[in-house]
C-alpha cells in the first residue's frame, strides 16, 4: 500500500487538485487553425491539379474564410493569455526550442500567404468586392500579380497549410509533462481532422452538385483514416509507460469515457460516418445538412476533450483531502 | 552552468510545515497560493508501515522543460546557474510553462496574470545566505550550497548518504535530493 497526503495545503487555483489552465479558447483556436490549413490545402490542390471549375466554392469562396477564421482563432487565443498585454513580447524572441514560439512567427508568414491565395481567385469568387479594390492601383497590380502567379502560390500554401495543420497537435504534444498528449498519432490525428473539417464546410456551403459530391467522397475516406488513428492512438498510450497508461485509463472506463467514446467518437465520427456512406450510396440525400454539421461538432470537441484529458493526465498524484476509504486499504 | 541544489534529510523532517510558513512571509505570498508544500507518503502493509514527509517545490531542473517551452525567454536559467526564474515583464501567461512541469510546482499569480513559482530565494541566494525555508527549518534537515563545490556540505551529504530525486524518469534532471 502507497498512500501520499499533503500535510500542508496546496490548492493553487486552476493547478491544484488538477490542472485546469485552459478552457475553451485553446481548443477554439486549435480548431479554427485546423479549419484554416484544411480549407488552404483543399484550395491549393485543387488549383494544383486543374479542378479549380470543378469546386469554385472552395478554391473561389471558401478560400476567403481562412484570414478570418484564423483571425478569430488568434483572438481567442488572445483571451486565454493571463498576462495578455506582454502580447508582444511572442514577437521580441525566437525560441527556437518552443513550439509555442515556432506557432507564433509560422502564423505571421501564413497571413500573406493566405491573402496571395485569396487573391489569386478574387475577381470570379468576389466580383463585386474585386472592383472595389481594382479602383486603387495598387490593388489591380496585387489581384494581376497573384492570378499570374496562381500555380506558385499555391505551391507555397501546400505545406504551409499542413505545417499549421500538424503544429495544432505538436502544440500539446511536445508539453511532455501531460502524459495523454505524449504520442506521436496526436498530430497526425488533428491535421487529419483539420482536412476533414474543412471538406465539411465545403460540403455545406457549395451549391454545386458535382463539389459536394466530391468532398462528400473525400471527407468519406477522411473519417475512416481519423477512426482509424483514434484506435491507434488508444493502442500506442496503452503501449506506453506508467503514467501513460493511467492517462489512457481517464478514456477506458475512467472519468472522461463518456465525453471521449460518446461526444466526440460516436457523434463527431461514427454518425457522419455512417450518414456519408448512406448518402454515396445513394440511399439518403435528406440528410446530407446533418453529416458535415456533425464532424464540424466532432472537429472542436475532439480538440475540447483531448485538451482537457491532457490537462488531467498528470505525473504527480495526491490526495488533497482525508479519504476515509484508504483505511479499507489497511485490513 | 553553476549547479545549486537542495538537499532535505527525510529522516529528520517531521513535517511540521514551517518551511512553508517560511516561504510565504519572506515572498509575500497571497492568500491561498503556495510555492512549496509537504507531502506525508506512508507506504507498506499494517503492521510493518514506513512513513516519510517531504518538503516539495520547484526541482530548479538542469533540464528545465518550463523553460525549454517559454515562447518568449520570460522562464530563464538566473546568471548562469540552475535557478529558473520567471520575468514578469515577458511573462505573457500563456502558461505552456504550467503544462510541461512534470511536478505541477508552477502557479498563476492573481490578479497580475503572470506565472510564478519558487525562487530558491534568489535574493538570499546573492548575498550568501540560504533560502527563507532553509534558514527557517527547526530540525535543520535542508541543506542549500552548490553541488559543483566538492567541499560544500550538499556535495559530501550526497556522497556519503543515500538519496533519491523526484520524478527523475523524466529527464528533467531535478536538483531538490532527498536523504533517505
Amino acid at each position: 500500500m502507497i498512500e501520499e497526503v499533503l500535510v500542508t495545503l496546496k490548492a493553487n487555483p486552476k493547478i491544484d487538485p488538477v490542472l485546469s489552465t485552459w478552457s475553451w479558447e485553446v481548443p477554439v483556436y486549435l480548431f479554427l487553425g485546423g479549419l484554416t490549413a484544411g480549407i488552404m490545402f483543399f484550395a491549393a490542390i485543387m488549383v494544383l491539379t486543374n479542378r479549380q471549375r470543378e469546386v469554385p466554392f472552395m478554391t473561389e469562396k471558401l478560400v476567403l474564410w481562412t484570414v478570418i477564421l484564423l483571425s478569430i482563432g488568434m483572438g481567442a487565443l488572445f483571451l486565454d493569455l493571463s498576462h495578455r498585454w506582454y502580447v508582444y513580447r511572442f514577437y521580441t524572441a525566437f525560441r527556437p526550442t518552443s513550439p509555442m514560439s515556432w506557432g507564433s512567427w509560422i502564423l505571421i508568414i501564413i497571413y500573406p500567404v493566405c491573402i496571395l491565395q485569396i487573391l489569386s481567385t478574387f475577381r470570379q469568387g468576389y466580383p463585386k468586392l474585386a472592383r472595389r479594390l481594382e479602383r486603387f492601383g495598387v490593388g489591380v497590380l496585387a489581384l494581376d500579380l497573384s492570378e499570374r502567379f496562381r500555380r506558385p502560390v499555391a505551391w507555397v500554401s501546400v505545406p504551409f497549410a499542413l505545417g499549421l495543420g500538424i503544429y495544432t497537435g505538436v502544440l500539446l504534444n511536445t508539453l511532455v509533462a501531460r502524459p495523454f498528449w505524449n504520442t506521436g498519432i496526436l498530430p497526425i490525428l488533428f491535421l487529419v481532422s483539420a482536412l476533414s473539417t474543412a471538406s465539411a464546410l465545403a460540403i455545406l456551403g457549395t451549391s454545386d452538385k458535382g463539389e459536394r459530391h466530391l468532398f462528400t467522397r473525400i471527407d468519406f475516406g477522411l473519417i475512416a483514416v481519423e477512426i482509424l488513428l483514434v484506435f491507434l492512438l488508444v493502442i500506442d498510450l496503452s503501449a506506453g509507460s506508467e503514467v501513460q497508461l493511467a492517462s489512457v485509463d481517464l478514456i477506458l472506463g475512467g472519468r472522461y469515457t463518456v465525453a471521449f467514446w460518446i461526444l466526440f467518437f460516436s457523434v463527431g465520427l461514427l454518425i457522419p460516418f455512417l450518414l456519408e456512406a448512406r448518402e454515396l450510396l445513394g440511399k439518403s440525400a435528406a440528410a446530407f445538412y446533418m453529416a458535415p454539421l456533425f464532424v464540424l461538432i466532432g472537429g472542436y470537441l475532439l480538440r475540447q476533450v483531448v485538451m482537457n484529458i491532457g490537462l488531467h493526465s498528470s505525473w504527480s498524484n495526491y490526495a488533497n483531502q482525508f479519504d476515509p476509504q484508504l483505511l479499507e486499504l489497511l485490513h | 552552468m553553476t549547479r545549486y541544489a537542495m538537499v532535505i534529510d527525510m529522516r529528520i523532517c517531521v513535517g511540521c510545515g514551517d518551511c512553508v510558513t517560511a516561504c510565504k512571509t519572506e515572498n509575500q505570498m497571497p492568500d491561498g497560493l503556495t510555492r512549496d508544500w509537504v507531502v506525508e507518503r506512508t507506504s507498506g502493509v499494517y503492521p510493518n508501515l514506513s512513513t516519510e514527509f517531504r518538503s516539495e517545490r520547484c526541482n530548479h531542473c538542469s533540464h528545465a522543460t518550463c523553460v525549454y517551452v517559454c515562447p518568449t525567454g520570460a522562464s530563464h536559467y538566473w546568471r548562469d546557474t540552475n535557478i529558473v526564474l520567471v520575468d514578469e515583464g515577458m511573462c505573457t501567461g500563456c502558461k505552456a510553462c504550467i503544462a510541461s512541469c512534470p511536478y505541477d510546482a508552477r502557479l498563476i499569480m492573481h490578479p497580475e496574470g503572470y506565472v510564478d513559482k519558487c525562487t530558491f530565494c534568489h535574493h538570499r541566494v546573492e548575498k550568501g545566505l540560504d533560502p527563507a525555508c532553509v534558514s527557517t527549518c527547526p530540525t535543520h534537515c535542508m541543506y542549500f550550497g552548490v553541488l559543483d563545490d566538492p567541499a560544500s556540505k550538499v556535495s559530501t551529504l550526497l556522497r556519503t548518504r543515500n538519496y533519491k530525486t523526484l520524478l527523475q524518469e523524466t529527464g528533467n534532471q531535478p536538483n531538490v535530493y532527498y536523504l533517505t
